[in-house]
C-alpha cells in the first residue's frame, strides 16, 4: 500500500523478526510437496498398482515364453523384435495411462478440496505463500508424476527382463538373442522422451486449465473444466460449420505430435528417428506453454482471493 | 507500539457492507474481545487483519500490509479460524512435521509437551479424533509458535463446556504474556470476560463500543432497584432497564457508586448485559447475540 510507511515499520520490526532460524523458500516448497503426497497417496499408489498388474499378467504369460521364442525364430527380424518387445510396451502404456488419469483427477481436485474442507484456513495460517503452495501442486503433474512413471516403468521392465531371462535360461534357450531384441536402455530413453514431450510439454495447457478451474470453481470443477470448451466447439460447429477450436484443443491431447518423430515408419533403431529440435521449434508448443503460464498465474491469484466454501 | 492499526477500514460484498469504515488501534500486550451479533462484521474484520480478504482503507498489522504480505505476516501471527479447519486426512505426526518444516518460530518440543498431556496419539488421523481433541491438537500447534499476535475466531464453537474452559485456561496460563497480543471474536461473552483486557462491540460493520476492562469496571454499574426507588432511579437516566427476579435492573454509565447504593443493590454488569444494553441503544435491537 504505502511504501513509505512500510519502510519505517520494517525498521521497527525486523530486528526481532529475523531472530529465529530462517527457513528457505526451497524448504517451504519441499514441505508443501510432502503435504501433497500425504494428501494424495494415489499419486504413487496408482502407478505402483498398475505396475503390479502389469507384472502379474506378464509373469502368467512366462509359461509360454520358450515356445513363443522358438516360434519367433522363424520370423523376420523386424516382426521378431515387435513380438518380443510387445509386453514391455504394453506395461509402459498401462503406466502412462495411469499417469494421465491420476494427473487429471489430481489437478481437478488440487485447489478445490482445501476450500471445500475448509483446511485452506489452516494452510493460510502458516507462512507459506500462495505461489509456493500452487507451485507444489503444479509440480505434481509436471515433475513428480512423469519422473515417478518413468522410474516405476523402468523398474517394471527390468523385472520383466530378468524374469524372462531366468525362464529362458531354465529352458535352455539363448538369453543373448532375447536381450538383443529388448534394449532396456533404448526403451527407457524413448519413454522419457515421450513422457517429457507428449505428456508434459505438449499437454501442459490441459493441466494448467484443470488447476485453474480447480482454483476457481465452487463446485463441480470437473463439469466446469469440460463443458465450456465442449460448448464452444459445438457452437462453432453450429454457427460456422468449422472446427478450429476443436482442432486447437486436440493438439494438446495428442501432445502436438507433429515434429516429435521424423515421418515414415519406425526403423530398427528408433533413436535416430527422434527430432527434439523440430518439436521444440513448433509454434503450437510455445503458444501452449504461454497459455499454461497464464492459467497458472491466474490460479495463484485466485488462491489468494478464495476462502473456504 | 500498536499491534493492529486500522483507519477507515471498509469492505463490501456486493451491496452488503460488512465493514463500514472502522478505526481501530490495538496495543501490544492486550487481550481484546471482539463481540457482535451474527453478520456484524467480526469475521470480516479478522479476515482483513489476517490477510485473507482484500479491503479498502488503511490497515497495518505488526507494521505490515496483511493483504500483500500475508506469508511474511504469518511468521508473527497465528490464528485459529475455527476448530474444524485442520485437514481431516492429516496425521498428528504429519501436522507436527509440516508446521515444524515451514514455521521458523515453531517449537516442536513444546507442542509435543502439550500433546503429552492429552490422550492424542501421534499416529492418529484428524478424522479419528473427537472434536475436543482436534481443538487440543490445534491449540498445541498454535501455542508452540512464538507469535506476537494470536487471532481466534469463535475458537470454541461447538465444544462442550469442559473443553471451552480448558481452552481459555491454557490460553491464559500457558500462552499469554505481556509481549503478545490476542484478539478473540466470540459469542460466548461470559466465558471470556475474565480473560480480556479490552472489549469491543461491533454491529453492522461499525464499532459501537470500545473500552478497556478497567474502564468498564469503573464506569458501569448495574442496580437492582428497590421498587419504591424506581422513579428516582429512572430520573438518573439509566442506559438500559430490564426485569429480573421480579425487580427492575437499571444500568448506569459514570454514576457514583455511593449515590447508586441508596437505590438498591449495586454490582458491576456482565459484558453480556452491557452488550445487550449498548446494542439496543445503538440500533434498537434489544435481543440477540450475547448469550
Amino acid at each position: 500500500m504505502n511504501t513509505q510507511a512500510n519502510a519505517t515499520s520494517e525498521s521497527y520490526f525486523d530486528p526481532q523478526a529475523s531472530a529465529p532460524a530462517a527457513i528457505s523458500a526451497a524448504q517451504r516448497l519441499y514441505w508443501a510437496l510432502r503435504r501433497e503426497l500425504w494428501e494424495n497417496r494415489s499419486i504413487y499408489i496408482a502407478p505402483l498398482a498398475a505396475a503390479g498388474v502389469a507384472l502379474f499378467g506378464f509373469l502368467l504369460t512366462l509359461i509360454h515364453l520358450p515356445e513363443k521364442m522358438r516360434a519367433a525364430a522363424a520370423l523376420d527380424p523386424m516382426q521378431q523384435h515387435e513380438r518380443i518387445e510387445q509386453p514391455f510396451d504394453a506395461a509402459a502404456a498401462l503406466l502412462m495411462g495411469t499417469f494421465l488419469i491420476v494427473g487429471m483427477f489430481y489437478c481437478v481436485e488440487a485447489l478445490q478440496r482445501e476450500r471445500r474442507d475448509r483446511s485452506i484456513l489452516f494452510w493460510k495460517s502458516l507462512p507459506v505463500s500462495d505461489l509456493t503452495t500452487v507451485a507444489a501442486k503444479v509440480s505434481i503433474p509436471f515433475v513428480v508424476l512423469p519422473l515417478l512413471t518413468f522410474a516405476i516403468t523402468f523398474a517394471t521392465q527390468l523385472i520383466m527382463l530378468l524374469a524372462s531371462s531366468a525362464v529362458l535360461a531354465g529352458s535352455g534357450l539363448s538369453v543373448a538373442t532375447y536381450w538383443a531384441q529388448v534394449s532396456l536402455l533404448q526403451m527407457s530413453l524413448l519413454l522419457l522422451y515421450h513422457l517429457m514431450t507428449v505428456h508434459v510439454l505438449g499437454s501442459a495447457p490441459i493441466y494448467g486449465w484443470l488447476l485453474l478451474v480447480s482454483a476457481w470453481a465452487r463446485r463441480a470443477a470437473f463439469l466446469w473444466a469440460v463443458l465450456p470448451p465442449l460448448a464452444i466447439c459445438t457452437l462453432e460447429k453450429l454457427l460456422f460449420n468449422t472446427a478450429h477450436f476443436a482442432a486447437f484443443l486436440g493438439q494438446f491431447f495428442t501432445g502436438g505430435t507433429e515434429g516429435l518423430y521424423a515421418p515414415g515408419t519406425m526403423p530398427m533403431d528408433p533413436m535416430t528417428h527422434l527430432t527434439p529440435g523440430k518439436f521444440l521449434s513448433t509454434p503450437g508448443l510455445w503458444i501452449g506453454l504461454a497459455i499454461t503460464a497464464a492459467f497458472l498465474a491466474a490460479a495463484v491469484r485466485l488462491r489468494r482471493y478464495r476462502g473456504p466454501m | 507500539m500498536a499491534c493492529i492499526e486500522a483507519r477507515g477500514l471498509r469492505k463490501a460484498f456486493g451491496t452488503t457492507i460488512a465493514l463500514d469504515g472502522i478505526d481501530l488501534r490495538v496495543e501490544e500486550g492486550r487481550i481484546l474481545g471482539l463481540i457482535g451479533p451474527n453478520g456484524a462484521g467480526k469475521t470480516t474484520a479478522l479476515n482483513a487483519i489476517l490477510g485473507l480478504t482484500p479491503y479498502q482503507g488503511e490497515l497495518r498489522v505488526l507494521g505490515r500490509d496483511p493483504w500483500s504480505e500475508r506469508d511474511q505476516l504469518m511468521r508473527d501471527v497465528c490464528f485459529i479460524a475455527d476448530v474444524a479447519v485442520l485437514p481431516r486426512w492429516i496425521r498428528v505426526s504429519q501436522a507436527l512435521d509440516y508446521v515444524a518444516g515451514v514455521h521458523p518460530r515453531f517449537d516442536r518440543a513444546k507442542a509435543e509437551g502439550f500433546l503429552a498431556k492429552t490422550t492424542i496419539r501421534r499416529t492418529s488421523k484428524v478424522r479419528e479424533l473427537s472434536k475436543g481433541m482436534v481443538t487440543q491438537l490445534h491449540l498445541a500447534l498454535v501455542m508452540a509458535i512464538d507469535a506476537r499476535l494470536l487471532v481466534l475466531d469463535e475458537p470454541t464453537l461447538g465444544l462442550d463446556i469442559l473443553y471451552r474452559k480448558q481452552f481459555y485456561d491454557s490460553l491464559l496460563n500457558d500462552y499469554f504474556d505481556r509481549n503478545r497480543t490476542v484478539v478473540v471474536a466470540t459469542h460466548q461473552v461470559d466465558e471470556i470476560q475474565h480473560v480480556l483486557t479490552d472489549v469491543m462491540f461491533i454491529d453492522r460493520g461499525r464499532i459501537v463500543f470500545a473500552r478497556s476492562m478497567e474502564e468498564v469496571e469503573s464506569r458501569y454499574r448495574e442496580v437492582m432497584v428497590n421498587p419504591d426507588k424506581l422513579a428516582a432511579a429512572r430520573a438518573l437516566k439509566p442506559i438500559q432497564e430490564r426485569q429480573g427476579f421480579g425487580r427492575s435492573i437499571l444500568l448506569f454509565d459514570g454514576l457514583d457508586r455511593a449515590q447508586l447504593a441508596t437505590l438498591g443493590e449495586v454490582r458491576t454488569p456482565s459484558i453480556a448485559d452491557l452488550f445487550v444494553a449498548v446494542m439496543s441503544n445503538h440500533a434498537g435491537r434489544a435481543q440477540g447475540a450475547a448469550q
